[in-house]
């Protein structure tokens, strides 16, 4: 890149810079000081009743307009078909037809596994990572190595597991990390993500070597923020390690086991990346969410919409879960 | 906090005997061995990918990559050199930057805000309001792309006219769900003490956010920031779908997939694009990896 | 609190962001054109060279977008009112859906001089990119399909002759089988793609087999999957595969992973691991990239896919890609008669790839002997018939796809295969 070259661009970008440096901030600080001054305006009575308001209303009010008012209308979308015909719930029929052998069906098999597996194995490993850690004075190099997956996009995520499930015929030098492990064993070479009866459990560990790092860090916080003179006199008393994770350190994590298990299982139900770029669903793996890209890729609207609002409509009683664990920490308080 | 404390309680009336030194010695060796052996198993995957960065072609089929760390030798920059070589690369780094950090302080600011008062505030519909928050985790991103992108084309907010606000805009408005989510948990935890004890000094709301809350919950509002930065500077459909891919606004993501032919030529340079496009979030990461301590909140009623 | 720094700090930052929203990206004088395909690498270079000239002459900008997902990206785009002016797709079935639904602005009334047209280019080629009667596609490059390469060291080493006719090649494939080696190298494995070059096999017996009124109706969806015509081409197929797909190197686990680009190493190994490999001409690429020194013509060379039925010889499959305009604006109009001259079709075809569906194509343009050869195929062919799987509805292909994987790991099913795909025929061509 010449200097002209590289001069024009900077000036081209003085404007977007000049935004983000001072624009941002500006209007943060706006939100925030005109909020107060807003709030300061009140009447005493009214202000701890009107208050909450000023300071939910900007996320209630992004949140209304970039994810409730497109669901909403995918809802209605749902209803007609591709030339905006009511259609009532055909969609839906036309989706969860064929029981159990039906796309749809196998699809929400998948997502099952995916929400129970990927789940489980993410919180054990996350806390696992987490707890042990905090014991060595090398944690912050451990937890970057660990944290590392996270920071590969999916395509290189999926790129790496492409490569680790590589196969060559038995008697050749396998090229798949995974494969050469086995033939250490004298085990003959097998394929993965293209084998039906384990492709799901493939994908899904690949997932979770990408996820730990994510419940490992909000773990790790939710550990620092337990006190240390109440870990010290636990130990002081005798206690060991094992008991004091299970009575003292575990329960007190447990709201933010709760608020990461609660994102897990969301994201195993959107999960739809990681095996779009491996196996697209060939092979027994489709998930909802990849039949909806499909769906909408053809202009199918009306039948992805329906797939959307199946989605959605799955994490209710994750949600009723939530509302459990919250009122029973807001009556301890 | 009160669990705890009846714990201890319980404890001190027991008394019991504790390990000696030798077995605690033992069990120090077993954790570091234990801590870094799952370690390098860990690491193997992402190990294999950077010894592969640096492997022609003609290596990728035909040999492991651990055959690489044996001699003969047959490393190259190759790669490399073809991901650095890339048009607009230094373009779509800034731009990158340019997306990814307000569209991380937004969000993170709204939602320190809101989910303060959704712990600590009483309002009306508080509960249903949070739950319906929670559930719009849910929401599949390609759902909402037609009419949020439709209305940014009637209004105007497309790239020719504002640049990235728009993008912004969008990211803050998916990434507020979780973000509420994960710091209302938080500081829920904070215990009730301290808000009583900072009443009795008068101290204003705004006060106790700034002074109090905030300061004791920097680990979680760290774990926020890494993680909104994170998605943001990996996000390829988002950015595709409301700027594009030409060279003036695309991001690195777009850029480094556009590395790659459409029936998969030159797919050995992702393993390169993926290291430089780690970087970034992995300073992020380790620079902020500092705020996560303990006992920021030790002694703090007692004071 | 300091208010009043925070005021006029306030007052700076709105001017600031009021001035910066303000002032957009400047405005080009000859007007720009947005181009919107799936081209990247390699390729996108390929591309942009293409169109140097273009701006070089008319002052006109263009500027080119591209993703693997465009099919996604032009829907949504579309939907939401932002189309770019010209799309570039693979998948000519995306196109045709397009135009039938109002999308497309149609090409052979003023837009493209019809008669020069007509002349450059064979009545298939036009009637490919016509929907009801109205031109809305026109394809710049081309590719055949139904190429068998192999290593002619190999041929001779083993005493091997080149197959003329469909008894010779399946007798070519057994002594081979005999000697101790698989015959065949296949590869299926392509991301979200994975399957392709099965059909692509299964395409080509189809026509060779049954003719291009099976051909043309089975694409259209009006012959069905279960019919013994098509069922016979996978049987044939399966007889090439080997009962377990023993014919074939690795059998189904390799098959399956093995990405399509290094199909055909196994070709070059040595002992080699295989003799023949089916693929479009771009695989010379990759076979000179993944195994270093080897050069077109003494280390591989191909023989096109002979005859499975006399009656329908010289037949072969090819496919190409296509342009369609979104936006009628007068810059996106020139590009769109820009794009099927010869001269700027040549530009790429100089770099290696591609070839050009344009009867006024010079020969001399094409980088070497074999890429002459395969264009002489395509021109020569007396029966050339368009890629099926880029014509069918994309789940219909989808499906089709699937089946090849499914095929490959248990030949047995193949009836059930085939009521499956008979079961997404039933729905995918309604509109």
């Amino acid at each position: 890149m010449d200097f002209n070259s590289l001069l024009s661009t900077l000036l081209a970008d003085v404007p977007t810079l000049a935004a983000v440096i001072i624009g941002v901030p500006a209007v943060l600080a706006a939100y925030i000081v005109g909020g107060e001054f807003l709030v300061q305006r009140l009447p005493d009575k009214a202000r701890p009743s009107l208050r909450p308001w000023i300071w939910v209303g900007p996320a209630l009010i992004f949140v209304a307009f970039f994810l409730v008012y497109p669901v909403f209308g995918t809802a209605w979308r749902s209803l007609f078909d591709n030339h905006d015909n009511f259609v009532g719930a055909t969609n839906y029929g036309t989706e969860l037809a064929g029981f159990p052998s039906g796309g749809a069906w196998i699809a929400i098999r998948n997502n099952l596994y995916w929400l129970v597996l990927f789940t489980l194995l993410v919180l054990i490993f996350g806390l696992m990572f987490a707890v042990l850690t905090d014991r060595v004075p090398y944690e912050s190099q451990v937890k970057s190595l660990i944290f590392m997956p996270m920071a590969i996009s999916f395509v290189a995520l999926a790129t790496i597991w492409k490569f680790m499930y590589s196969y060559q015929p038995p008697g050749e030098p396998q090229t798949g990390t995974v494969n050469a492990f086995l033939a250490l064993f004298h085990q003959d070479p097998r394929i993965w993500i293209q084998d039906a009866n384990v492709a799901n459990f493939a994908l899904i560990a690949a997932a979770v070597w990408g996820f730990v790092g994510f419940a490992m860090v909000i773990l790790s916080a939710a550990l620092k923020g337990i006190p240390g003179d109440l870990l010290e006199a636990a130990r002081v008393d005798g206690a060991g390690e094992l008991t004091i994770f299970r009575r003292v350190i575990f329960p007190l994590m447990m709201p933010t086991i709760v608020v990461v298990g609660t994102t897990l299982v969301i994201f195993a139900l959107k999960a739809f990346d990681i095996v779009y770029v491996m196996t697209n669903g060939n092979y027994d793996t489709d998930v909802l969410a990849n039949r909806m890209y499909k769906l909408l890729n053809v202009g199918d609207t009306g039948l992805a919409s329906a797939v959307a609002i199946i989605l959605v409509a799955a994490v209710i009683p994750v949600l009723i879960f939530n509302l459990r664990q919250f009122r029973a920490v807001e009556a301890r308080r | 906090m009160t669990i705890a404390s009846e714990q201890i309680a319980t404890r001190a009336a027991e008394r019991r005997f504790s390990p000696d030194w030798l077995g605690q010695g033992f069990s120090k060796v077993l954790l570091h061995v234990v801590v870094l052996g799952i370690t390098l198993v860990w690491i193997v995957p992402t190990l294999g990918l950077l010894v592969s960065s640096f492997r022609p072609l003609s290596a990728f089929a035909s040999s492991g990559w651990w055959t690489a760390l044996s001699p003969p030798f047959k490393f190259t920059l190759d790669n490399y050199s073809g991901v650095l070589g890339s048009s607009n690369l230094g373009g779509s780094f800034f731009n990158s930057f340019m997306i990814t950090i307000p569209a991380t302080v937004i969000p993170v600011t709204i939602a320190a805000f809101a989910a303060y008062a959704f712990s600590w505030m009483k309002f009306w519909g508080r509960d249903f309001l949070f739950l319906a928050l929670v559930g719009l985790l849910a929401v599949p991103l390609q759902a909402t792309f037609v009419p949020i992108l439709k209305l940014y084309v009637q209004v105007g907010l497309t790239p020719q006219n504002v640049g990235f606000v728009g993008l912004w805009l969008v990211h803050t408005g998916y990434g507020l769900p979780f973000a509420i989510y994960l710091l209302a948990n938080f500081f829920r935890a904070l215990p009730t003490d301290l808000f009583e004890s900072a009443e009795i000094d008068g101290a204003g709301t705004l006060t106790v956010f700034f002074r109090i809350v905030l300061p004791l919950s920097v680990p979680a509002i760290a774990s926020l920031v890494i993680f909104q930065f994170l998605w943001i500077w990996n996000d390829y459909l988002v950015a595709l779908v409301y700027v594009g891919s030409t060279p003036e606004v695309a991001p690195l993501t777009v850029t480094l997939a556009q590395l790659v032919g459409s029936l998969g030529q030159g797919y050995q340079l992702l393993t390169a694009a993926a290291f430089f496009s780690m970087i970034v979030p992995l300073i992020v990461f380790f620079s902020l990896q500092r705020y996560f301590v303990r006992g920021i909140l030790a002694g703090s009623v007692k004071g | 609190m300091r208010s009043s720094g925070f005021k006029s700090l306030l007052t700076v930052s709105v001017i600031a962001l009021l001035v910066t929203v303000a002032c957009g990206t400047g405005s080009s004088d000859k007007g720009t054109v947005h181009v919107l395909a799936v081209w990247a690498g390699s390729e996108e270079d390929s591309f942009k060279a293409v169109l140097a000239p273009f701006t070089q002459k008319t002052g006109i900008k263009v500027s080119y977008e591209s993703t693997r997902d465009v099919d996604a990206l032009l829907q949504t785009r579309i939907a939401a009112g932002n189309p770019p002016e010209i799309a570039g797709l693979p998948s000519p079935s995306t196109l045709s859906k397009l135009a039938s639904q109002g999308h497309l602005v149609q090409l052979d009334n003023g837009i493209i001089d019809m008669t020069k047209f007509s002349a450059q280019y064979s009545p298939g080629w036009i009637q490919q990119g016509t929907v009801n009667g109205k031109l809305y596609e026109v394809f710049s490059w081309a590719a055949v399909k139904g190429l068998i390469w192999y290593d002619p060291k190999n041929f001779t080493a083993k005493g091997y002759q080149v197959p003329t006719n469909w008894d010779e090649f399946i007798s070519l494939q057994n002594k081979i089988k005999g000697s101790g080696t698989t015959p065949w190298c296949v590869a299926v494995e392509s991301q979200a793609a994975s399957g392709w070059p099965g059909s692509d096999w299964v395409k080509e017996i189809v026509l060779s087999q049954s003719g291009p009124t099976v051909y043309d109706n089975w694409w259209q969806g009006k012959v069905r999957w279960t019919d013994p015509a098509i069922k016979q081409a996978w049987e044939t197929w399966g007889t090439i595969l080997g009962p377990g797909d023993s014919n074939v190197y690795g059998g189904k686990n390799y098959i399956l992973s093995t990405n399509f680009g290094n199909g055909g190493d196994g070709l070059f190994a040595n002992p080699p691991k295989c003799y023949m490999h089916n693929q479009a001409s771009f695989i010379t690429d990759n076979f000179v990239k993944n195994t270093p020194g080897i050069a077109p013509g003494t280390d591989f060379n191909f023989f096109p896919l002979p005859d499975v039925n006399p009656a329908y010889a010289g037949a072969h499959v090819g496919s190409g890609d296509a342009f369609s305009l979104l936006k009628d604006t007068p810059q996106a109009r020139q590009l769109m008669q820009y794009l099927v001259t010869p001269e700027a079709q040549a530009i790429w075809v100089k770099r290696g790839g591609k070839l050009s569906p344009n009867k006024n194509f010079d020969l001399a343009n094409y980088p070497d002997d074999i890429t002459r050869q395969v264009a002489k195929v395509m021109t020569g062919a007396k029966i050339f018939d368009f890629d099926a799987g880029d014509i069918m509805p994309t789940p219909m292909r989808d499906a089709y796809w699937s089946a090849v994987l499914a095929f490959i790991t248990d030949q047995s099913k193949l009836n059930t295969i085939l009521s499956g795909l008979d079961q997404v025929q039933s729905t995918a061509y309604k509109a």
